[in-house]
């Protein structure tokens, strides 16, 4: 299985082939409570290392999810659309919200690693 | 997501505080308080909870005092020069929502007021007020009220609110004449062998009481409501989640002191009387647009589409102008989606009006609907 590197704003992204699977991490459902609406992007977008490139809303607030690689958005998960609830399920797996086609695999390196991830998730209290 | 953990130590806590440690709530400041916005069950589930059978909320934060006087003619005149709801009409043991005034008929507060509950006590109102707003209203009505009325803030009791369908039924079980009070009334009664205060109101649209009592009972209280298979704690995420499908005013979001009750679509909280006589601060400008209209008003809105708008979300026409801004939205679990207040001018307050609104640089289709989005379920006494 691919490896899976994060962001500080809590956006994972695992490499299968050229295109990165992108979604928000265990410990971000966790901290968001009820995911009741997302929003997704259009396929065919172009979005830089960075860029909002979907919403994630739960009861009480809106967060942007930031696209952690540049490239191209492949697909889009629309079940997420019908059931946003399966954020709160399964953040990892079957909800991940996007598929962006790597225009820079080297961008991957700035990402953290679970382990890396996992320490600066403990340090946020 | 800030812990606030800087201003931790200025933070007051409730007499439930250890309590709601102890249940896994998450505590986050709120007007001065460390509260909890939700317990492990999550927003979510604790508003579809309070909607089903009964939820608990710790509303000690709130300010509880009392206006006293020699008689209640002189009390309620005192008090009714300074809010436009009808005082001196009410009867012992009833309850009514009215609002604190500034000089140019803003809101500086909205409020509950109850007669007392017996003779005895008569002369003396009870308010529960706003806990951001306790110190500026107190200063005011201070400053304010005729001489022979003194304002006596309550510092050594407690406010808990238990809401829901079930929640007659439960407080049936320790306190069983809380089942026959009628809507808005008030009853001094005995829950569980402890003095309270309770009246049969609430903030949900849900039938329910508010139940006042010593601070050093209230622990005992919240653990026998708890006790019960029905009783979830409900943090303050639900709690506004509730009051906004229920179409309640949540104040400094959707009532200020620029917003007149007029304007805040509060008339029905005026008597007839009140509305002709005037003699409440900005009585000039309220009866003005009691006469005229207002220029905007207070308004329910749907948006077509999934997506919330938020607080503060600009409001626009069908030719993009701007007619308004969004005072409260988010999603309702029991609307089964996104819900709103707000202001709109007030030719486009007609439910069914087609609005836009400004999400991520985007107007969103939508439309202004009445309120409550969840019917109200307050429990009115047969005759």
């Amino acid at each position: 299985m691919a490896e899976t590197k994060y962001m500080e704003s809590h956006e994972y992204i695992r490499l299968d082939g050229d295109v990165g699977v992108v979604g928000i991490s265990k410990y971000a459902q966790e901290q968001l409570g009820d995911v009741v609406f997302v929003e997704l992007p259009e396929t065919g977008k172009t979005v830089s290392k960075g860029d909002e490139a979907a919403v994630v809303e739960s009861v009480k607030a809106a967060s942007e999810v930031y696209a952690p690689v540049s490239g191209e958005i492949v697909e889009a998960n629309s079940e997420l659309e019908a059931n946003p609830g399966l954020v709160n399920e399964d953040p990892e797996g079957k909800a991940w919200f996007m598929k962006i086609k790597l225009s820079d695999k080297g961008e991957l390196d700035t990402l953290m690693d679970a382990d890396a991830y996992d320490k600066f998730v403990e340090e946020q209290g | 997501m800030t812990q606030g953990s800087e201003a931790a130590e200025t933070l007051k806590r409730t007499p439930l505080y250890d309590l709601h440690v102890e249940l896994g709530a998450k505590m986050v400041p709120f007007a001065g308080y460390e509260m909890p916005v939700q317990y492990p069950l999550g927003v979510l589930k604790e508003h579809l909870h309070t909607r089903s059978k009964a939820g608990l909320f710790d509303v000690s934060h709130m300010g509880q005092a009392f206006v006293q006087g020699p008689d209640h003619a002189t009390t309620a005149a005192a008090l009714e020069a300074l809010v436009p709801g009808e005082i001196a009409k009410l009867g012992l043991g009833r309850q009514r929502y009215t609002m604190l005034l500034n000089a140019t008929g803003g809101i500086l507060d909205d409020l509950m007021v109850t007669r007392s509950v017996s003779e005895a006590d008569d002369g003396r109102l009870m308010l529960v007020v706003n806990a951001a707003c306790k110190d500026a209203d107190y200063a005011h009505m201070n400053a304010h009220l005729d001489g022979n009325v003194t304002l006596e803030p309550v510092e050594d009791r407690a406010l808990v609110a238990l809401q829901g369908p079930t929640a007659a039924a439960v407080m049936a079980k320790w306190c069983p004449q809380a089942a026959d009070m009628g809507f808005m009334t008030a009853s001094s009664a005995e829950f569980d062998g402890i003095d309270c205060h309770i009246s049969r109101s609430g903030y949900t649209g849900e039938d329910g009481y508010e139940i006042s009592i010593a601070a050093d009972k209230v622990e005992q209280l919240a653990r026998t409501l708890l006790s019960h298979d029905d009783v979830e704690a409900i943090g303050l995420g639900a709690r506004d989640s509730l009051r906004l499908e229920a179409g309640l005013c949540l104040y400094g979001h959707d009532i200020d002191e620029t917003t007149s009750p007029v304007e805040a679509d509060l008339v029905w909280s005026m008597s007839k009387r009140r509305r002709e006589e005037g003699g409440f601060p900005g009585a000039d400008r309220i009866q003005g647009e009691l006469r005229d209209g207002p220029s905007r008003l207070r308004v329910g809105i749907k948006p077509d589409g999934r997506a919330p708008a938020r607080e503060g979300a600009e409001i626009v026409d069908g030719d993009g102008k701007t007619i308004g801004s969004i005072t409260s939205g988010g999603f309702g679990p029991s609307a089964e989606g996104p819900v709103a207040m707000g202001y709109v001018e007030s030719v486009h307050a007609t439910p069914g009006s087609q609005i836009g609104l400004m999400v991520r640089g985007e107007a969103r289709p939508a439309r202004v609907v009445e309120l409550p989005f969840v019917p109200h379920r307050y429990y009115r006494k047969s005759k």
